[in-house]
């Protein structure tokens, strides 16, 4: 089977690669670009632990070919931090220690960032059915419901 | 998984005739096609991707109704306030569908033609008459969506045949639709039981048309009639609520499995139809009786 | 080197333990830059793949492989043919130990698989699709055996037999004839027909739970390098880099010395990962090959081939007098332990009514081989299992006696004082603080609403010590450094850090923690067994004292006082000699940058095997509120009381507790396999599979009661494991306070939940 060209745009660079057709666009960061912050859980779309954001949307790139990524905007753990200076998430999740061995962070820190970019004032009830698609064994949810309301808060009062 | 050939046509007919070749298979949200393409149960020759074609991604207007793109995710309909205004029970049953990344992608179309008999989307499509425009070799058809799903993980869709668009019917005043399921978690499990219940009312509040939809209790979801005579001419008083659960739970035939028994299936079948139907009246102004 | 040291006075003027910093390996983890066990490559690598039994029980008669050989791109392929048999020897590996002959069996069969996903031949290939192909033609000649996957079902005379050579250890007479029972355990104290006598209340039961999985998110992982020089190399996430080195040299006859391992960092193991199922495969794929070879294993296969914990069968039956003494009580547990023998029903008898001071008890438990996974440790493991039972039984007899259940634990409970059934006595603990909290919390007096209850549950954990080893080091900066050999799964390296700073005085971001390889650290035991803070902290604290000496050494020297006029405060040497009145002090940055003038380089490492672990107590409060017509259950509020000893970082104590509560919950709620008829597991995936998710849980609140282990500088005690033991009764209790019935069988899932309230109301 011929290997398709993709061209897409991965944390604001264009980037381009070569896809077998049955490459997930999680196969695709991970062994074609290095990009390994993304993380297969399941590899079938249960555990949220391969999340990226496509075109300003928030998907499991475990559900995705790498062929269909040509053309698009694809957002990942790695593009999170400007440079040095941390997200406000990614600052918080540090402070509120809301994570324990850190498998699952990346895909809720994508997830929580899509989630505030959709709705930047989200109740308790709101964040929990939100990253219900994104599972954590470590730390029963708890510290990352914090953070993530904690970085919503200071979010918002940076826009003001 | 099995190799296969990728492709990406951008016109409805191009999409038909590679959907003629055999061992092709199309391709919306991907949320079902690549965990299947995954373990082996399906090993497509061909993948055609229905997302680049015109009118598949969107949701319109006209006459009054819906016209939603076949491949446009569950997201996209929440995010549509008047679809979700007149249709809250569809929108809903496409959002309870996987996790939020899942209805980023996931599509009406492709959650009715993986006829999964517990599919969220598919009893509310089916309680509000909406029907699909199937394009094909052939030309273009349309067809009531309860036509579609003929048993679990089969279709009424003949070689090349693709689910374009779903129609949702213009909107009487004091309508409105609800979907509730019944799952072990609060998120991400398939459904053990579905009901979309879609409900029209009168000036009075008396239901004049009513369409009770049950997923997850048959090899298909079933639209029940009975259950609509159950409560059409009422109010939706406790005797209404009492024969529509007696209705509901008389029309499942379930099966036992890891998700759920057959006993169990049957009562909450039940239970779902009552409750979806309180809120349906509820939202269509009907006030609680 | 033994720690001897016995230190009656835990220093309370602590200046860095007790605070929240952020962990020293945050930002790499929160930015995704962390390397887990499938992000590490190495050129020119192989892809690994496993061919797996489709049978839970067959003999293998023969193996062809000759067409998968013959795939384009395949480099390797082996069978149990290419490893060596392994005689029977047992290596302590978490808190139990394993035996290396069944471990080479269950990595890769010999002449039977016992279970489906047990490991027949692996592949290595130049990509996943030329592996994927060599498995499909790999030609397995089964001859299919009877089954048998329920506990009691595999004790029952006319099971299939799975090891001929297993014949029931620790009863009186030896049997005759082999079977599937590996071990009966006994513990006795006292008379029980007496103390039966005696009650003026029985509660009495008999329980089932299911087998339930670890559930780390992160499936295992490894890359090996066989040498030319035969020298190998093993990259992995794993509990611990010293035990997968001697499993591996196990099971494939290699010597220790000739295997390196590398801890990458790892995605979750509560457990699981105490044990090799990928390493001497990728290593021997690799001499064969010539190449490095990387297995990772699908989330299928975590669930089809690695190990569980048991499912179990258990009778309880408990005696109180009216006054609320509990007289009696005796428990037999039945535990699966999949394929080999080796379930934790022996330390659940240790643990199960540990929270309690009976004087009659009889405590028996049997270890059952069933063709499942073999078992791998499950945190705690086995005491939630058993807590289920014990602690119903214990909410059974507070009903009965009219009694809040806190009373009737705290008239009960174990105190300083009371020998445990197991042996030891208790000294030291918070048992009773815990019940009192609880009592006190506001959650105990909140009202309750219809279909909602309340359920209390106690739980033990005897925690281990164990072998440490730690190195520290200054650099010139005056930054130090503190190598461990103990993989980091849930902010270890914070909690090291913040000892060796406490110790020397300085800020804790002055101080890098690094888990280390095989060869770069003396030996540790492995992270499990809620050790790690406890035992490689201590050996942090003595290594970072020895520093400190050498540094007043120093500090001596470069004054030309005697040693004894030198202290250490706050990060520096301070001069008491009178004659050198008005000498500043040396900052341990001063003493570090002129290291090399005063005698060189300063480090210090320090190797024990730490005795004193605190046992661990939790109590747990779960509000519930059950659907009456579909039976759904949503837990609406939970609090855990722990005594920790000391926190020493209290962000990540926290962390423990409600991630162990949440883990119970689940497993109370949802969890289990589920097999057919066949014996394959029809959910192994994490859709049917239910773990909970953010939206099914309420915030967890925690109280930590703090009474400091005399035998810890710092007063640590293990923290990890408690918080899994009381859950499953906390939701049970709670469950049955709702809807008037106890369910005594796991999960307590909603069809279950609602067949009961429909038995209950047909009377």
């Amino acid at each position: 089977m011929s290997r398709q060209h993709i061209s897409t745009v991965v944390n604001g660079d264009p980037v381009e690669f070569l896809a077998d057709p049955g490459m997930t666009m999680l196969d695709a960061l991970r062994d074609e670009l290095g990009l390994t912050g993304t993380k297969e859980g399941c590899g079938s779309g249960d555990c949220g632990a391969c999340s990226v954001i496509v075109d300003g949307r928030l998907v499991c790139s475990c559900l995705m070919l790498a062929a269909e990524a040509d053309g698009k905007r694809v957002e990942t753990i790695e593009g999170m931090a400007q440079g040095s200076r941390l997200h406000p998430l990614q600052q918080k999740f540090l402070e509120h220690a809301a994570l324990q061995c850190g498998f699952c962070t990346p895909g809720l820190l994508v997830a929580s960032k899509a989630l505030l970019d959709a709705n930047p004032d989200p109740t308790e009830t709101e964040v929990r059915y939100w990253l219900a698609g994104n599972l954590c064994r470590c730390t029963g949810y708890d510290k990352i419901i914090k953070a993530v309301l904690d970085a919503a808060a200071d979010m918002r009062q940076a826009r003001v | 998984m099995a190799q296969f050939e990728y492709l990406a046509p951008t016109t409805a007919e191009e999409a038909a005739r590679a959907l003629s070749a055999p061992g092709a298979k199309a391709l919306s949200g991907g949320t079902d096609l690549l965990v299947q393409l995954k373990s082996g149960r399906a090993r497509p020759q061909v993948v055609v991707d229905l997302k680049r074609i015109a009118g598949m991604v969107g949701v319109r207007e006209e006459h009054g109704g819906f016209v939603i793109g076949g491949a446009t995710c569950g997201a996209l309909l929440g995010e549509h306030a008047a679809l979700s205004r007149a249709w809250p029970g569809v929108v809903e049953g496409a959002n309870l569908i996987g996790s939020t990344q899942v209805q980023g992608r996931a599509s009406l179309a492709g959650n009715l033609c993986n006829a999964s008999p517990a599919a969220d989307s598919v009893p509310c499509m089916i309680a509000g008459r909406a029907t699909c425009v199937i394009v094909g070799p052939n030309g273009r058809r349309e067809a009531p969506v309860e036509s579609i799903c003929t048993g679990p993980g089969q279709t009424s869709l003949a070689p090349g045949e693709f689910v374009y668009e779903i129609r949702l019917p213009a909107r009487p005043p004091r309508a409105s639709d609800a979907y509730l399921r019944m799952i072990p978690r609060t998120e991400m499990d398939i459904a053990v039981v579905g009901a979309g219940v879609n409900l029209v009312l009168d000036a009075a509040g008396v239901i004049t048309e009513a369409h009770v939809a049950l997923g997850a209790v048959a090899p298909t979801a079933l639209l029940v009639a009975e259950a609509s005579q159950a409560i059409v001419g009422s109010k939706l008083d406790e005797a209404a609520l009492g024969r529509l659960d007696a209705a509901a739970r008389a029309a499942c035939r379930p099966i036992d499995d890891k998700r759920g028994t057959v006993d169990y299936r049957i009562k909450v079948a039940g239970v779902l139809a009552r409750r979806a139907a309180a809120i349906a009246y509820q939202r269509a102004g009907g006030a609680a009786a | 080197m033994t720690d001897t040291l016995d230190r009656p006075d835990v220093q309370t003027d602590l200046k860095i333990v007790g605070t929240r910093p952020v962990r020293p390996d945050g930002a790499d983890k929160v930015t995704g830059r962390a390397v887990y066990g499938a992000d590490f490559n190495l050129a020119g690598q192989l892809v690994g793949k496993v061919l797996r039994s489709p049978h839970a029980h067959a003999r293998i008669r023969s193996i062809d492989a000759r067409k998968a050989r013959a795939v384009p791109g395949v480099k390797a392929v082996i069978t149990g043919a290419d490893l060596p048999d392994v005689a029977t020897e047992f290596h302590e590996g978490g808190e139990a130990a394993s035996n290396m002959r069944d471990m080479a069996l269950n990595v890769m069969a010999r002449d039977a698989v016992f279970y489906e996903g047990h490991a027949v031949a692996a592949v290595a290939a130049t990509s996943a699709a030329a592996a994927d192909a060599a498995l499909e033609l790999i030609q397995v000649d089964y001859e299919l055996l009877n089954h048998v996957t329920e506990v009691e079902a595999a004790m029952s005379p006319d099971a299939p037999v799975l090891h001929a050579h297993l014949f029931t250890e620790g009863l009186e007479d030896v049997p005759s004839l082999p079977s599937n029972v590996a071990r009966r355990h006994k513990i006795e104290r006292g008379d029980l027909d007496a103390g039966f006598a005696q009650a003026d209340v029985i509660a009495e039961g008999r329980y089932v739970t299911q087998a339930v999985h670890q559930g780390y998110i992160e499936p295992h992982a490894c890359v090996a390098s066989w040498g030319a020089d035969g020298q190998c190399q093993v990259w992995c996430s794993s509990q611990g880099q010293f035990m997968v080195r001697t499993y591996t040299a196990k099971v494939l006859g290699l010597e220790t010395s000739n295997i390196r391992v590398t801890p990458l960092e790892i995605g979750g193991g509560f457990g699981g990962k105490t044990v090799v199922y990928l390493e001497p495969l990728a290593l021997a794929l690799s001499r064969e090959s010539g190449y490095p070879v990387k297995m990772v294993m699908t989330r299928e296969e975590v669930f089809r081939a690695t190990g569980p914990t048991s499912g179990s069968v258990m009778h309880v039956k408990m005696g109180a007098k009216a006054d609320g003494t509990i007289v009696a009580a005796d428990v037999e547990l039945k535990f699966q332990a999949g394929a080999f023998p080796g379930s934790p029903v022996g330390a659940a008898c240790m643990t199960t009514l540990s929270c309690y001071d009976i004087p009659n008890l009889r405590i028996i438990g049997w270890d059952v081989v069933t063709n499942t996974p073999k078992v791998a440790a499950y945190r705690a493991p086995g005491a939630p299992i058993a807590a289920f039972a014990v602690e119903q039984a214990v909410d059974d007899l507070a009903r009965k006696l009219g009694m809040d259940p806190v009373d009737l634990r705290i008239k009960n409970g174990a105190r300083d004082g009371v020998k445990a059934p197991y042996g030891p006595t208790f000294a030291n603990i918070g048992y009773l603080d815990c019940l009192e909290a609880i009592k006190a919390c506001p959650q105990y007096s909140a009202p309750l609403g219809p279909n909602q209850g309340r359920g209390v549950a106690a739980g033990f954990w005897f925690n281990v010590g164990g072998e440490s080893t730690a190195a520290v080091h200054l650099n010139d900066d005056g930054t130090v450094v503190v190598t461990n050999g103990n993989p980091d799964i849930g902010g270890s390296r914070a909690s090291m850090a913040m000892m060796a700073a406490e110790v020397l005085g300085v800020a804790v971001e002055h101080v890098r923690p690094v888990v280390a390889d095989t060869a770069s650290i003396g030996s540790s035991m492995l992270t499990g067994g809620s050790r790690t803070t406890f035992a490689t902290g201590m050996a942090v604290i003595q290594a970072t004292e020895k520093i400190v000496a050498e540094l007043k050494r120093r500090a001596a020297l470069i004054w030309d006082v005697p040693g004894e006029q030198v202290t250490w405060k706050d990060g520096a040497a301070h001069c008491a000699d009178p004659a050198k009145e008005g000498a500043k002090p040396l900052t341990l940055k001063g003493l570090a940058g002129q290291s090399a003038r005063t005698g060189g380089p300063i480090s210090a490492s320090v190797s024990l095997n730490a005795q004193g672990a605190g046992p661990g107590f939790g109590v747990h409060l779960c509000d519930i509120e059950i659907d009456p017509e579909t039976g759904h259950a949503t837990v609406l509020r939970y609090t855990v009381a722990q005594d920790v000893g000391r926190a020493i970082h209290p962000s990540y104590v926290e962390g423990q507790m409600q991630g162990g509560a949440a883990q119970g919950i689940g497993w109370a709620l949802n969890e289990e396999y589920i097999f057919d008829r066949n014996g394959k597991m029809e959910n192994p995936g994490f859709l049917d599979y239910r773990v909970p998710v953010a939206s099914d849980l309420p915030m967890i609140d925690t109280i930590m009661i703090e009474v400091p282990n005399p035998r810890h500088p710092y007063g640590v005690k293990g923290v990890g494991e408690v918080p899994i033991v009381p859950p499953l009764a906390a939701v049970g209790n709670a469950v049955r306070d709702a809807i008037g019935v106890r369910i005594l069988e796991l999960p307590l899932s909603p069809p279950r939940i609602r067949a009961t309230l429909d038995a209950k109301a047909a009377g």
